[in-house]
Protein backbone atom coordinates (compact mmCIF):
# COMPACT_ATOMS: atom_id res chain seq x y z
CA UNK A 1 0.00 0.00 0.00
CA UNK A 2 2.63 2.39 1.11
CA UNK A 3 4.72 1.54 -2.08
CA UNK A 4 1.90 2.68 -4.22
CA UNK A 5 1.61 6.13 -2.19
CA UNK A 6 4.42 8.04 -4.23
CA UNK A 7 3.03 6.81 -7.46
CA UNK A 8 -0.53 8.00 -6.81
CA UNK A 9 0.02 11.32 -5.59
CA UNK A 10 1.87 12.21 -8.89
CA UNK A 11 -0.82 10.90 -11.11
CA UNK A 12 -3.15 13.96 -10.41
CA UNK A 13 -0.15 16.09 -11.33
CA UNK A 14 -0.14 14.58 -14.71
CA UNK A 15 -3.85 13.05 -15.12
CA UNK A 16 -5.23 16.84 -15.92
CA UNK A 17 -2.71 17.20 -19.05
CA UNK A 18 -3.25 13.69 -19.94
CA UNK A 19 -7.28 13.71 -19.48
CA UNK A 20 -7.57 17.32 -21.36
CA UNK A 21 -5.16 15.51 -24.60
CA UNK A 22 -7.58 12.77 -24.71
CA UNK A 23 -10.68 14.78 -24.80
CA UNK A 24 -8.73 17.08 -27.34
CA UNK A 25 -8.27 14.21 -29.07
CA UNK A 26 -11.74 12.62 -28.73
CA UNK A 27 -13.06 16.13 -29.47
CA UNK A 28 -11.27 15.82 -33.02
CA UNK A 29 -12.12 12.50 -33.85
CA UNK A 30 -15.89 13.16 -33.48
CA UNK A 31 -15.60 16.41 -35.67
CA UNK A 32 -13.85 14.58 -38.28
CA UNK A 33 -16.90 12.08 -38.59
CA UNK A 34 -19.64 15.50 -38.63
CA UNK A 35 -17.25 17.46 -40.81
CA UNK A 36 -17.99 15.92 -44.14
CA UNK A 37 -21.71 16.39 -43.74
CA UNK A 38 -21.44 19.83 -41.92
CA UNK A 39 -19.12 21.54 -44.23
CA UNK A 40 -21.65 20.72 -47.07
CA UNK A 41 -24.70 21.40 -44.94
CA UNK A 42 -23.39 24.46 -43.59
CA UNK A 43 -22.52 26.08 -47.01
CA UNK A 44 -24.87 24.70 -49.29
CA UNK A 45 -27.92 25.08 -46.47
CA UNK A 46 -27.74 27.31 -43.97
CA UNK A 47 -25.44 29.55 -45.67
CA UNK A 48 -28.12 30.44 -48.19
CA UNK A 49 -30.64 30.52 -45.73
CA UNK A 50 -29.22 33.29 -43.83
CA UNK A 51 -28.95 34.96 -47.07
CA UNK A 52 -32.38 34.68 -48.17
CA UNK A 53 -33.57 36.23 -44.99
CA UNK A 54 -31.32 39.26 -45.63
CA UNK A 55 -32.13 39.06 -49.08
CA UNK A 56 -35.88 39.53 -48.37
CA UNK A 57 -35.13 42.94 -47.38
CA UNK A 58 -33.07 44.52 -50.70
CA UNK A 59 -33.64 44.95 -53.97
CA UNK A 60 -31.55 42.98 -56.42
CA UNK A 61 -31.53 42.05 -60.24
CA UNK A 62 -28.48 39.81 -60.17
CA UNK A 63 -26.78 42.60 -62.29
CA UNK A 64 -26.63 46.02 -60.45
CA UNK A 65 -25.67 46.24 -56.92
CA UNK A 66 -27.99 44.41 -53.88
CA UNK A 67 -30.14 47.76 -52.56
CA UNK A 68 -31.73 47.83 -49.24
CA UNK A 69 -35.05 48.05 -49.22
CA UNK A 70 -36.37 47.74 -46.05
CA UNK A 71 -39.77 46.34 -45.63
CA UNK A 72 -40.24 47.40 -49.42
CA UNK A 73 -40.37 44.34 -50.98
CA UNK A 74 -43.31 43.13 -48.31
CA UNK A 75 -45.36 46.77 -48.47
CA UNK A 76 -45.32 45.58 -52.24
CA UNK A 77 -46.58 42.06 -51.35
CA UNK A 78 -49.56 43.35 -50.11
CA UNK A 79 -50.99 44.93 -53.35
CA UNK A 80 -49.34 41.93 -55.96
CA UNK A 81 -52.77 40.60 -57.19
CA UNK A 82 -50.54 37.26 -58.58
CA UNK A 83 -49.38 37.10 -55.07
CA UNK A 84 -52.60 37.22 -53.19
CA UNK A 85 -53.77 34.71 -56.42
CA UNK A 86 -50.95 32.20 -55.42
CA UNK A 87 -51.78 32.36 -51.76
CA UNK A 88 -55.08 31.93 -51.75
CA UNK A 89 -54.40 28.78 -54.30
CA UNK A 90 -51.83 27.66 -52.00
CA UNK A 91 -54.27 27.51 -49.06
CA UNK A 92 -57.23 25.85 -51.38
CA UNK A 93 -55.05 23.58 -52.62
CA UNK A 94 -54.06 22.54 -48.92
CA UNK A 95 -57.99 22.46 -47.76
CA UNK A 96 -58.79 20.24 -50.83
CA UNK A 97 -55.83 17.67 -50.28
CA UNK A 98 -55.12 17.18 -46.23
CA UNK A 99 -58.90 15.63 -45.76
CA UNK A 100 -59.25 13.96 -48.60
CA UNK A 101 -55.98 12.07 -48.23
CA UNK A 102 -56.41 12.12 -44.53
CA UNK A 103 -59.47 9.50 -45.25
CA UNK A 104 -58.36 7.93 -48.49
CA UNK A 105 -55.00 6.61 -46.63
CA UNK A 106 -57.20 5.74 -43.00
CA UNK A 107 -59.63 3.82 -45.08
CA UNK A 108 -57.07 2.02 -46.83
CA UNK A 109 -54.98 0.96 -43.95
CA UNK A 110 -58.12 -0.03 -42.02
CA UNK A 111 -59.28 -2.12 -45.09
CA UNK A 112 -55.53 -3.57 -45.60
CA UNK A 113 -55.37 -4.09 -41.34
CA UNK A 114 -57.90 -6.76 -41.76
CA UNK A 115 -57.03 -10.27 -42.26
CA UNK A 116 -56.74 -10.28 -46.18
CA UNK A 117 -54.88 -12.42 -48.47
CA UNK A 118 -52.63 -10.44 -50.65
CA UNK A 119 -52.19 -7.93 -47.99
CA UNK A 120 -48.68 -7.43 -49.59
CA UNK A 121 -49.57 -7.39 -53.24
CA UNK A 122 -52.30 -4.62 -52.28
CA UNK A 123 -49.57 -2.37 -50.27
CA UNK A 124 -46.86 -2.46 -52.64
CA UNK A 125 -49.84 -1.37 -55.24
CA UNK A 126 -50.63 1.38 -53.63
CA UNK A 127 -47.78 2.84 -52.79
CA UNK A 128 -46.05 2.59 -56.16
CA UNK A 129 -47.45 6.09 -57.60
CA UNK A 130 -45.84 7.79 -54.44
CA UNK A 131 -42.77 6.36 -55.64
CA UNK A 132 -43.04 7.10 -59.83
CA UNK A 133 -41.56 9.76 -61.47
CA UNK A 134 -43.99 12.50 -61.28
CA UNK A 135 -43.27 13.67 -64.94
CA UNK A 136 -44.04 10.14 -66.51
CA UNK A 137 -47.10 9.79 -64.01
CA UNK A 138 -48.66 13.55 -64.70
CA UNK A 139 -48.26 12.67 -68.59
CA UNK A 140 -50.56 9.48 -68.44
CA UNK A 141 -52.57 11.86 -66.03
CA UNK A 142 -52.93 14.43 -68.73
CA UNK A 143 -53.87 11.88 -71.89
CA UNK A 144 -56.44 10.18 -69.68
CA UNK A 145 -57.95 13.39 -68.43
CA UNK A 146 -57.73 15.25 -71.65
CA UNK A 147 -60.54 16.96 -72.30
CA UNK A 148 -61.52 15.87 -75.64
CA UNK A 149 -60.06 12.67 -76.60
CA UNK A 150 -59.07 11.39 -72.68
CA UNK A 151 -60.93 7.66 -72.04
CA UNK A 152 -62.71 9.25 -68.55
CA UNK A 153 -64.65 12.13 -70.75
CA UNK A 154 -65.20 9.34 -73.05
CA UNK A 155 -66.79 7.16 -70.56
CA UNK A 156 -68.73 9.95 -68.91
CA UNK A 157 -69.93 10.95 -72.42
CA UNK A 158 -71.03 7.35 -73.29
CA UNK A 159 -72.82 7.21 -69.51
CA UNK A 160 -75.02 10.22 -71.13
CA UNK A 161 -72.97 13.07 -69.45
CA UNK A 162 -73.94 16.21 -71.57
CA UNK A 163 -71.86 19.31 -70.10
CA UNK A 164 -68.46 17.06 -69.75
CA UNK A 165 -65.80 18.63 -67.33
CA UNK A 166 -62.57 20.88 -69.11
CA UNK A 167 -60.47 19.45 -65.94
CA UNK A 168 -57.04 20.79 -66.35
CA UNK A 169 -58.03 22.93 -69.10
CA UNK A 170 -61.05 24.58 -67.73
CA UNK A 171 -60.70 27.25 -64.90
CA UNK A 172 -63.38 25.70 -62.44
CA UNK A 173 -61.86 22.59 -62.53
CA UNK A 174 -58.49 22.84 -62.76
CA UNK A 175 -57.35 22.93 -59.62
CA UNK A 176 -59.99 19.88 -58.78
CA UNK A 177 -57.47 17.66 -61.31
CA UNK A 178 -54.79 18.90 -59.83
CA UNK A 179 -56.57 17.77 -56.12
CA UNK A 180 -57.24 14.38 -56.90
CA UNK A 181 -53.85 13.62 -59.01
CA UNK A 182 -52.03 14.80 -55.43
CA UNK A 183 -54.51 12.49 -53.81
CA UNK A 184 -54.23 9.50 -56.06
CA UNK A 185 -50.12 9.91 -56.08
CA UNK A 186 -49.65 10.16 -52.33
CA UNK A 187 -52.33 8.30 -50.60
CA UNK A 188 -49.79 5.30 -50.34
CA UNK A 189 -47.37 7.05 -48.30
CA UNK A 190 -49.45 8.28 -45.68
CA UNK A 191 -51.47 4.70 -45.50
CA UNK A 192 -48.34 3.05 -44.75
CA UNK A 193 -48.06 5.15 -41.64
CA UNK A 194 -51.64 4.45 -40.93
CA UNK A 195 -50.76 1.06 -41.10
CA UNK A 196 -47.88 1.29 -38.51
CA UNK A 197 -49.97 3.19 -36.02
CA UNK A 198 -52.63 0.58 -35.93
CA UNK A 199 -49.87 -1.71 -35.39
CA UNK A 200 -49.63 -0.13 -32.18
CA UNK A 201 -53.42 0.35 -31.10
CA UNK A 202 -54.66 -2.34 -28.57
CA UNK A 203 -56.85 -4.82 -30.32
CA UNK A 204 -57.99 -6.05 -26.93
CA UNK A 205 -60.42 -2.94 -26.51
CA UNK A 206 -61.72 -3.44 -29.71
CA UNK A 207 -62.61 -7.49 -28.92
CA UNK A 208 -63.98 -6.24 -25.86
CA UNK A 209 -66.50 -4.03 -27.54
CA UNK A 210 -67.44 -6.03 -29.84
CA UNK A 211 -68.21 -8.09 -27.25
CA UNK A 212 -70.43 -5.99 -25.94
CA UNK A 213 -72.42 -5.15 -28.75
CA UNK A 214 -71.19 -2.43 -29.89
CA UNK A 215 -71.25 -2.21 -33.98
CA UNK A 216 -68.52 -1.53 -36.64
CA UNK A 217 -69.03 2.01 -37.04
CA UNK A 218 -68.98 3.09 -33.07
CA UNK A 219 -65.81 0.85 -32.09
CA UNK A 220 -63.96 2.61 -35.02
CA UNK A 221 -65.43 6.06 -33.57
CA UNK A 222 -64.95 5.46 -29.88
CA UNK A 223 -62.23 2.95 -29.80
CA UNK A 224 -59.50 3.01 -33.23
CA UNK A 225 -59.66 6.65 -34.43
CA UNK A 226 -58.98 7.60 -30.73
CA UNK A 227 -55.95 5.47 -30.37
CA UNK A 228 -54.97 6.74 -33.69
CA UNK A 229 -54.79 10.35 -32.21
CA UNK A 230 -51.02 10.76 -32.48
CA UNK A 231 -50.89 9.10 -36.33
CA UNK A 232 -53.79 11.32 -37.36
CA UNK A 233 -51.99 14.62 -35.89
CA UNK A 234 -48.46 13.56 -37.50
CA UNK A 235 -50.07 12.72 -40.81
CA UNK A 236 -51.78 15.99 -40.93
CA UNK A 237 -48.89 18.26 -40.05
CA UNK A 238 -47.22 16.49 -42.62
CA UNK A 239 -49.49 16.79 -45.85
CA UNK A 240 -50.11 20.39 -44.49
CA UNK A 241 -46.77 21.27 -44.69
CA UNK A 242 -45.90 19.38 -48.05
CA UNK A 243 -49.17 20.92 -49.48
CA UNK A 244 -47.40 24.35 -49.43
CA UNK A 245 -44.79 23.48 -51.07
CA UNK A 246 -46.42 22.32 -53.95
CA UNK A 247 -45.22 23.29 -57.53
CA UNK A 248 -44.09 20.36 -59.63
CA UNK A 249 -48.06 18.87 -60.03
CA UNK A 250 -49.29 22.10 -61.34
CA UNK A 251 -45.89 22.82 -63.49
CA UNK A 252 -46.85 19.62 -65.67
CA UNK A 253 -50.38 19.66 -65.46
CA UNK A 254 -51.88 22.88 -65.40
CA UNK A 255 -48.61 25.26 -66.00
CA UNK A 256 -50.15 27.21 -63.45
CA UNK A 257 -53.56 27.82 -65.71
CA UNK A 258 -55.80 28.16 -67.29
CA UNK A 259 -54.69 32.42 -65.98
CA UNK A 260 -53.55 31.23 -62.84
CA UNK A 261 -56.25 29.46 -61.79
CA UNK A 262 -53.71 26.77 -60.22
CA UNK A 263 -50.52 29.22 -59.54
CA UNK A 264 -49.14 28.80 -55.84
CA UNK A 265 -46.77 30.89 -54.03
CA UNK A 266 -43.76 28.21 -55.06
CA UNK A 267 -44.78 28.65 -58.29
CA UNK A 268 -44.85 32.39 -57.52
CA UNK A 269 -41.03 32.23 -56.16
CA UNK A 270 -39.76 30.36 -59.48
CA UNK A 271 -42.11 33.04 -62.04
CA UNK A 272 -39.75 36.04 -60.25
CA UNK A 273 -37.10 34.44 -59.92
CA UNK A 274 -36.18 32.43 -63.12
CA UNK A 275 -38.97 33.24 -65.36
CA UNK A 276 -39.20 37.09 -65.28
CA UNK A 277 -36.88 40.04 -65.35
CA UNK A 278 -35.17 38.74 -62.43
CA UNK A 279 -36.14 40.20 -59.09
CA UNK A 280 -34.25 37.84 -56.43
CA UNK A 281 -35.39 40.02 -52.77
CA UNK A 282 -38.88 40.39 -53.98
CA UNK A 283 -38.65 36.19 -54.66
CA UNK A 284 -37.10 35.59 -51.54
CA UNK A 285 -40.06 37.95 -49.90
CA UNK A 286 -42.55 35.72 -51.34
CA UNK A 287 -40.40 32.54 -49.55
CA UNK A 288 -40.38 34.36 -46.37
CA UNK A 289 -44.14 34.21 -46.70
CA UNK A 290 -44.22 30.26 -47.64
CA UNK A 291 -41.07 30.06 -44.54
CA UNK A 292 -43.64 31.16 -41.78
CA UNK A 293 -46.44 29.33 -43.15
CA UNK A 294 -44.23 26.08 -42.78
CA UNK A 295 -42.69 27.54 -39.00
CA UNK A 296 -46.61 27.93 -38.07
CA UNK A 297 -47.62 24.51 -38.56
CA UNK A 298 -44.08 23.27 -37.26
CA UNK A 299 -44.77 24.73 -33.94
CA UNK A 300 -47.95 23.44 -33.41
CA UNK A 301 -46.52 20.45 -34.43
CA UNK A 302 -43.53 20.96 -31.81
CA UNK A 303 -46.24 21.81 -29.06
CA UNK A 304 -49.18 18.89 -30.12
CA UNK A 305 -46.00 16.38 -29.74
CA UNK A 306 -44.96 17.89 -26.30
CA UNK A 307 -48.58 17.44 -24.64
CA UNK A 308 -48.56 14.06 -25.78
CA UNK A 309 -45.58 13.34 -23.92
CA UNK B 1 -81.17 -20.73 -32.34
CA UNK B 2 -78.15 -20.57 -30.82
CA UNK B 3 -76.60 -22.60 -34.28
CA UNK B 4 -78.72 -20.05 -36.07
CA UNK B 5 -77.22 -16.81 -34.98
CA UNK B 6 -73.91 -18.70 -35.06
CA UNK B 7 -74.50 -18.97 -38.85
CA UNK B 8 -75.96 -15.83 -39.29
CA UNK B 9 -73.12 -14.31 -37.96
CA UNK B 10 -70.84 -16.45 -40.48
CA UNK B 11 -72.42 -15.22 -43.49
CA UNK B 12 -72.17 -11.82 -42.06
CA UNK B 13 -68.55 -11.92 -42.18
CA UNK B 14 -68.44 -13.36 -45.28
CA UNK B 15 -70.53 -10.59 -46.70
CA UNK B 16 -68.02 -8.17 -45.08
CA UNK B 17 -65.06 -9.86 -46.50
CA UNK B 18 -66.37 -9.82 -50.00
CA UNK B 19 -67.35 -6.19 -49.84
CA UNK B 20 -63.57 -5.47 -47.98
CA UNK B 21 -61.91 -7.73 -51.54
CA UNK B 22 -64.43 -5.19 -53.62
CA UNK B 23 -62.97 -2.44 -52.42
CA UNK B 24 -59.42 -3.21 -52.47
CA UNK B 25 -59.67 -4.55 -55.57
CA UNK B 26 -61.27 -0.86 -56.81
CA UNK B 27 -58.87 0.65 -55.30
CA UNK B 28 -55.84 -1.34 -56.88
CA UNK B 29 -57.49 -0.82 -60.27
CA UNK B 30 -57.30 2.92 -59.78
CA UNK B 31 -53.75 2.76 -58.85
CA UNK B 32 -52.76 0.43 -61.73
CA UNK B 33 -54.96 1.44 -64.43
CA UNK B 34 -52.81 5.04 -65.47
CA UNK B 35 -49.40 2.54 -65.23
CA UNK B 36 -51.25 -0.13 -67.70
CA UNK B 37 -52.43 2.26 -69.82
CA UNK B 38 -49.05 4.30 -70.15
CA UNK B 39 -47.64 0.38 -71.02
CA UNK B 40 -50.44 0.01 -73.69
CA UNK B 41 -50.49 3.26 -75.59
CA UNK B 42 -46.59 3.00 -75.46
CA UNK B 43 -46.83 0.38 -78.21
CA UNK B 44 -49.54 1.92 -79.98
CA UNK B 45 -49.54 4.70 -83.08
CA UNK B 46 -50.43 7.78 -81.97
CA UNK B 47 -53.74 7.75 -84.28
CA UNK B 48 -55.02 4.77 -82.04
CA UNK B 49 -53.96 5.83 -78.69
CA UNK B 50 -57.43 7.52 -77.70
CA UNK B 51 -59.10 5.21 -79.79
CA UNK B 52 -62.58 4.05 -77.88
CA UNK B 53 -63.30 1.30 -76.58
CA UNK B 54 -59.91 1.43 -75.32
CA UNK B 55 -58.28 -1.39 -76.61
CA UNK B 56 -55.53 -2.70 -73.51
CA UNK B 57 -53.42 -5.05 -75.46
CA UNK B 58 -52.96 -3.47 -78.98
CA UNK B 59 -53.31 -6.23 -81.80
CA UNK B 60 -50.39 -5.28 -83.63
CA UNK B 61 -48.00 -3.83 -80.99
CA UNK B 62 -45.91 -0.92 -82.27
CA UNK B 63 -42.44 -1.76 -80.85
CA UNK B 64 -40.61 0.91 -82.74
CA UNK B 65 -41.54 3.02 -80.45
CA UNK B 66 -39.07 2.02 -77.65
CA UNK B 67 -36.46 2.17 -80.71
CA UNK B 68 -37.54 5.82 -82.21
CA UNK B 69 -37.51 7.28 -78.89
CA UNK B 70 -33.34 6.99 -78.27
CA UNK B 71 -32.84 8.66 -81.78
CA UNK B 72 -35.66 11.41 -80.92
CA UNK B 73 -34.24 13.43 -78.59
CA UNK B 74 -30.86 12.17 -76.48
CA UNK B 75 -32.31 9.47 -73.78
CA UNK B 76 -29.73 7.61 -73.65
CA UNK B 77 -27.61 10.73 -72.55
CA UNK B 78 -30.16 11.92 -69.79
CA UNK B 79 -30.64 8.40 -68.46
CA UNK B 80 -26.64 8.57 -68.20
CA UNK B 81 -26.81 11.66 -66.17
CA UNK B 82 -29.49 10.61 -63.97
CA UNK B 83 -28.05 7.36 -63.13
CA UNK B 84 -24.28 8.99 -62.60
CA UNK B 85 -26.24 12.08 -60.28
CA UNK B 86 -28.40 9.63 -58.29
CA UNK B 87 -25.27 7.05 -57.66
CA UNK B 88 -23.00 9.90 -56.72
CA UNK B 89 -25.57 11.22 -54.52
CA UNK B 90 -26.65 8.25 -53.01
CA UNK B 91 -23.46 6.83 -52.32
CA UNK B 92 -22.38 10.69 -50.56
CA UNK B 93 -24.97 10.77 -48.63
CA UNK B 94 -25.07 7.08 -47.06
CA UNK B 95 -20.96 7.64 -45.98
CA UNK B 96 -21.50 11.25 -44.81
CA UNK B 97 -24.70 10.60 -43.07
CA UNK B 98 -23.51 7.75 -41.44
CA UNK B 99 -20.09 9.03 -40.72
CA UNK B 100 -22.01 11.56 -39.00
CA UNK B 101 -24.69 10.04 -37.40
CA UNK B 102 -22.22 7.99 -35.83
CA UNK B 103 -20.60 10.58 -33.73
CA UNK B 104 -23.94 12.03 -32.69
CA UNK B 105 -25.23 8.79 -31.32
CA UNK B 106 -21.98 6.75 -30.21
CA UNK B 107 -19.69 9.89 -28.78
CA UNK B 108 -19.43 12.63 -26.44
CA UNK B 109 -17.68 15.92 -27.48
CA UNK B 110 -17.81 19.70 -26.94
CA UNK B 111 -20.43 21.10 -28.67
CA UNK B 112 -21.99 18.40 -29.52
CA UNK B 113 -26.11 19.73 -28.86
CA UNK B 114 -25.71 22.98 -30.27
CA UNK B 115 -24.29 21.36 -33.89
CA UNK B 116 -27.42 18.69 -33.46
CA UNK B 117 -29.59 21.79 -32.83
CA UNK B 118 -28.03 23.14 -36.04
CA UNK B 119 -29.85 20.42 -38.29
CA UNK B 120 -33.06 20.39 -36.53
CA UNK B 121 -33.25 23.95 -36.69
CA UNK B 122 -33.23 24.00 -40.34
CA UNK B 123 -35.27 20.50 -40.92
CA UNK B 124 -38.16 22.77 -40.92
CA UNK B 125 -37.32 25.21 -43.40
CA UNK B 126 -38.68 24.65 -46.79
CA UNK B 127 -35.99 23.66 -49.73
CA UNK B 128 -38.36 26.15 -51.73
CA UNK B 129 -37.70 29.02 -49.31
CA UNK B 130 -34.35 29.46 -50.11
CA UNK B 131 -33.76 28.21 -53.20
CA UNK B 132 -33.09 31.56 -54.84
CA UNK B 133 -30.06 32.94 -52.86
CA UNK B 134 -28.58 28.93 -52.88
CA UNK B 135 -28.50 29.47 -56.87
CA UNK B 136 -27.25 32.95 -56.81
CA UNK B 137 -24.48 31.89 -54.74
CA UNK B 138 -23.75 28.26 -56.72
CA UNK B 139 -23.98 30.81 -60.32
CA UNK B 140 -21.24 33.08 -58.69
CA UNK B 141 -19.09 29.88 -58.72
CA UNK B 142 -19.95 29.01 -62.00
CA UNK B 143 -21.50 25.65 -60.80
CA UNK B 144 -24.78 26.45 -62.54
CA UNK B 145 -24.52 23.71 -65.56
CA UNK B 146 -22.30 21.14 -63.68
CA UNK B 147 -23.61 18.14 -62.11
CA UNK B 148 -21.56 19.25 -59.69
CA UNK B 149 -24.24 21.57 -58.47
CA UNK B 150 -26.79 18.96 -58.19
CA UNK B 151 -24.62 16.82 -56.37
CA UNK B 152 -23.70 19.30 -53.43
CA UNK B 153 -27.63 20.40 -54.03
CA UNK B 154 -28.51 16.84 -52.64
CA UNK B 155 -25.67 15.02 -51.11
CA UNK B 156 -26.27 16.59 -47.24
CA UNK B 157 -29.33 16.28 -46.09
CA UNK B 158 -30.10 16.93 -42.51
CA UNK B 159 -32.77 14.11 -42.83
CA UNK B 160 -29.96 11.29 -43.32
CA UNK B 161 -27.96 12.01 -40.24
CA UNK B 162 -31.27 11.98 -38.51
CA UNK B 163 -32.34 8.44 -40.18
CA UNK B 164 -29.25 7.03 -39.02
CA UNK B 165 -28.23 8.67 -35.96
CA UNK B 166 -32.04 7.15 -34.77
CA UNK B 167 -30.94 3.43 -35.77
CA UNK B 168 -27.26 3.87 -34.04
CA UNK B 169 -29.28 4.80 -31.24
CA UNK B 170 -30.48 1.50 -30.33
CA UNK B 171 -27.29 -0.74 -30.88
CA UNK B 172 -26.05 -1.56 -27.41
CA UNK B 173 -23.11 1.15 -25.88
CA UNK B 174 -21.54 -1.85 -24.95
CA UNK B 175 -20.62 -3.02 -27.92
CA UNK B 176 -18.64 0.63 -28.71
CA UNK B 177 -16.79 -0.13 -25.34
CA UNK B 178 -15.82 -3.41 -25.73
CA UNK B 179 -14.33 -3.08 -28.98
CA UNK B 180 -12.63 0.56 -27.78
CA UNK B 181 -11.15 -1.93 -25.24
CA UNK B 182 -10.21 -3.87 -27.79
CA UNK B 183 -8.16 -1.15 -29.03
CA UNK B 184 -10.32 -0.58 -32.56
CA UNK B 185 -10.29 3.53 -33.05
CA UNK B 186 -13.46 5.08 -33.75
CA UNK B 187 -12.96 4.68 -37.27
CA UNK B 188 -12.64 1.28 -36.73
CA UNK B 189 -15.89 0.63 -34.64
CA UNK B 190 -17.93 2.60 -37.13
CA UNK B 191 -16.26 0.39 -40.25
CA UNK B 192 -16.18 -2.99 -38.68
CA UNK B 193 -19.02 -2.81 -36.37
CA UNK B 194 -21.39 -0.22 -37.02
CA UNK B 195 -22.30 -0.07 -40.77
CA UNK B 196 -22.69 -3.99 -41.11
CA UNK B 197 -25.04 -3.76 -38.32
CA UNK B 198 -26.87 -0.92 -39.81
CA UNK B 199 -28.16 -2.72 -42.60
CA UNK B 200 -32.13 -1.73 -42.28
CA UNK B 201 -31.29 1.40 -42.10
CA UNK B 202 -28.87 1.84 -44.39
CA UNK B 203 -31.00 0.10 -46.87
CA UNK B 204 -33.84 3.06 -45.87
CA UNK B 205 -32.22 5.82 -46.75
CA UNK B 206 -30.41 4.16 -49.84
CA UNK B 207 -34.02 3.92 -51.53
CA UNK B 208 -35.32 7.07 -50.15
CA UNK B 209 -31.93 8.78 -51.65
CA UNK B 210 -32.30 7.22 -54.59
CA UNK B 211 -36.20 7.67 -55.07
CA UNK B 212 -35.72 11.38 -54.58
CA UNK B 213 -32.81 12.16 -56.68
CA UNK B 214 -33.96 10.26 -59.66
CA UNK B 215 -37.50 11.82 -59.35
CA UNK B 216 -36.18 15.62 -58.55
CA UNK B 217 -37.30 17.92 -60.73
CA UNK B 218 -37.27 21.22 -59.70
CA UNK B 219 -33.31 21.49 -58.56
CA UNK B 220 -31.97 19.98 -62.09
CA UNK B 221 -34.53 22.59 -63.87
CA UNK B 222 -33.27 25.67 -62.23
CA UNK B 223 -29.77 24.25 -62.66
CA UNK B 224 -29.33 22.34 -65.57
CA UNK B 225 -30.39 24.30 -69.02
CA UNK B 226 -27.85 22.74 -71.43
CA UNK B 227 -29.15 19.68 -73.34
CA UNK B 228 -26.09 17.38 -72.93
CA UNK B 229 -26.59 17.65 -68.89
CA UNK B 230 -30.25 16.93 -68.58
CA UNK B 231 -31.28 14.39 -66.22
CA UNK B 232 -34.11 12.21 -67.62
CA UNK B 233 -36.86 13.80 -65.84
CA UNK B 234 -36.43 17.52 -67.50
CA UNK B 235 -35.22 15.60 -70.49
CA UNK B 236 -38.64 13.45 -70.36
CA UNK B 237 -40.84 16.89 -70.13
CA UNK B 238 -38.94 19.00 -72.12
CA UNK B 239 -40.22 16.15 -74.52
CA UNK B 240 -43.38 16.42 -74.17
CA UNK B 241 -43.30 20.55 -74.56
CA UNK B 242 -41.89 19.83 -77.88
CA UNK B 243 -43.72 16.97 -79.60
CA UNK B 244 -47.06 17.17 -77.06
CA UNK B 245 -48.89 14.87 -79.97
CA UNK B 246 -46.48 12.02 -80.41
CA UNK B 247 -48.28 9.99 -78.02
CA UNK B 248 -47.02 6.91 -77.99
CA UNK B 249 -42.89 7.95 -77.89
CA UNK B 250 -44.30 10.07 -74.47
CA UNK B 251 -45.55 6.80 -72.78
CA UNK B 252 -42.62 4.68 -73.95
CA UNK B 253 -39.99 7.21 -72.69
CA UNK B 254 -42.49 7.61 -69.43
CA UNK B 255 -41.83 3.89 -69.20
CA UNK B 256 -38.21 4.34 -69.52
CA UNK B 257 -37.92 7.02 -66.98
CA UNK B 258 -39.88 4.45 -64.08
CA UNK B 259 -38.40 1.54 -64.76
CA UNK B 260 -35.19 2.16 -62.21
CA UNK B 261 -37.00 3.34 -59.46
CA UNK B 262 -39.29 0.00 -59.71
CA UNK B 263 -36.22 -2.14 -59.86
CA UNK B 264 -35.03 -0.60 -56.79
CA UNK B 265 -38.76 -0.07 -54.80
CA UNK B 266 -39.56 -3.62 -55.47
CA UNK B 267 -36.10 -5.12 -54.59
CA UNK B 268 -35.62 -2.92 -51.46
CA UNK B 269 -39.91 -2.09 -50.17
CA UNK B 270 -39.54 -3.96 -47.02
CA UNK B 271 -36.74 -1.54 -46.22
CA UNK B 272 -38.77 1.46 -47.44
CA UNK B 273 -42.13 0.16 -45.44
CA UNK B 274 -40.23 0.30 -42.50
CA UNK B 275 -38.85 3.41 -42.97
CA UNK B 276 -41.57 5.64 -43.93
CA UNK B 277 -43.55 3.52 -40.69
CA UNK B 278 -40.40 4.72 -38.36
CA UNK B 279 -40.22 8.06 -39.03
CA UNK B 280 -44.10 8.61 -39.14
CA UNK B 281 -44.08 6.90 -35.61
CA UNK B 282 -41.05 9.21 -34.27
CA UNK B 283 -42.17 12.30 -35.77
Amino acid sequence: MTGNAPASSQAPKKAPAKKSNRALRNNLTAYSFIAPNFIGFCIFTLVPMVFAIGLSFCNWDGVHPVEFNGLGNFAALLKDATFKTAFVNTIVYCLGTVPLTLVCSLGLALLLNQNVKLRNFFRTVSFFPYVASLVAVAAVWNMIFSPSMGPVNMILSALGVENLPRWAAGKDTAMITVILFSVWKNMGYYMVIYLAGLQGTNPSLEEAAALDGANKWHIFRHITLPQLRPTTFFVTITLTIASFKVYDQMYMITQGGPGNATITLVYDIYNIAFVNTPKYGYASAVAMVLFAMVLIITLIQFKGSSNDN
Amino acid sequence: MKEKKLSNKKTNHAITMVIIYAVLILITAAMLIPFIWMLSASVKMNKDVFSFPIEWIPSNPRWQNYVDIWTKIPLLTFVKNSAKLTIIVTLLQLFTSSFAAYAFAKMNFKGKNILFLGYIATIAVPWQAYMVPQFMMMRSWHLNNTHLAIIFLQAFSAFGVFLMKQFYEGVPSELCEAARIDGLTEYGIWFKIMLPLSKPALSTLTIFTFVNTWNDFLGPLIYLTRNELKTIQIGLRMFISQYSAEYGLIMAASVIALIPVLIVFLSLQKYFVQGVASTGLKG
